[in-house]
């Protein structure tokens, strides 16, 4: 089965419609509770940080019988290093991201310790993806 | 506790959720920070929060949270509200400040989480 969303940076009204429906799939699915908790967490925290810092972005969904994978795609200004932004607390989020919040640091490590795989790729000034693989118990 | 003890505790009102008020929560937890609540593995507790947006709904949605307090007085808007019942949960409104509304559940036997 696969899905797709779009998502649009700064629209935070819109953030978290992708998870939401995700997660309606995954139950329909009889997916194990805390297995679909913690992909659409993952995936929640993604398309935060793409409202939050990017321009537009796309969320693709493949689900198989063992797994999910998911590919969260933006246009935007890119991760200039990503080891730095993996780790707990660094941030680059504005103000009003943090007004909303977000924007503590804590999103790429979430997104690490929700998922099984966790890949990220990012061009500084043209945009980033992240792959995520979650296994069905 | 029972949704419907937390209410009286905090003089609370009840937005949302009104047929969910027999339902037990054993933990809470008091935060402003969406990205911390997000971190938690605990998922039957009752979140404490001055953040009023269609955010803080969302993030209970995915962390299977059932029931938000709402302090300091702040009132949920309508999308909010909708977004609540769409997902089953229990919206309460106290008037008393986060500091309070924690102490007062505290007292009354609310576990944190840590």
């Amino acid at each position: 089965m696969k899905l797709l969303f779009t998502i649009q940076g700064g629209d935070f009204t819109r953030a978290g419609h992708p998870s939401s429906e995700v997660k309606k799939v995954l139950k329909q699915l009889d997916i194990d509770g805390k297995t679909i908790k913690n992909i659409v967490i993952a995936l929640y925290e993604a398309e935060v940080n793409v409202v939050a810092h990017a321009w537009k972005g796309t969320v693709s969904v493949e689900i198989e019988e063992n797994k999910i994978t998911i590919w969260v795609s933006d246009e935007g200004p890119g991760i200039a290093d990503i080891e730095l932004a993996m780790q707990a607390g660094y941030s680059t989020a504005s103000k009003e991201v943090r007004e909303m919040g977000f924007g503590a640091g804590m999103g790429l490590p979430n997104m690490k310790k929700n998922t099984d795989e966790l890949h990220i790729e990012s061009e500084v000034g043209i945009g980033t993806k992240v792959k995520m693989v979650n296994y069905f118990s | 506790m029972k949704l419907k003890d937390i209410a009286v505790v905090l003089n609370a009102t009840i937005s949302c959720g009104t047929d969910k008020l027999d339902q037990e929560v054993e933990m809470g937890y008091s935060s402003d920070l969406m990205s911390d609540v997000l971190t938690l593995d605990t998922d039957n507790l009752v979140l404490l929060t001055g953040m009023v947006n269609l955010q803080a709904i969302r993030t209970a949605e995915m962390a299977d949270i059932r029931a938000i307090v709402f302090v300091r007085n702040k009132r949920a808007n309508q999308q909010m509200l909708d977004l609540a019942k769409e997902n089953g949960m229990c919206i309460l409104e106290s008037p008393y400040s986060l500091f309070k509304s924690s102490g007062l559940l505290f007292q009354a036997g609310l576990k944190p989480i840590y």
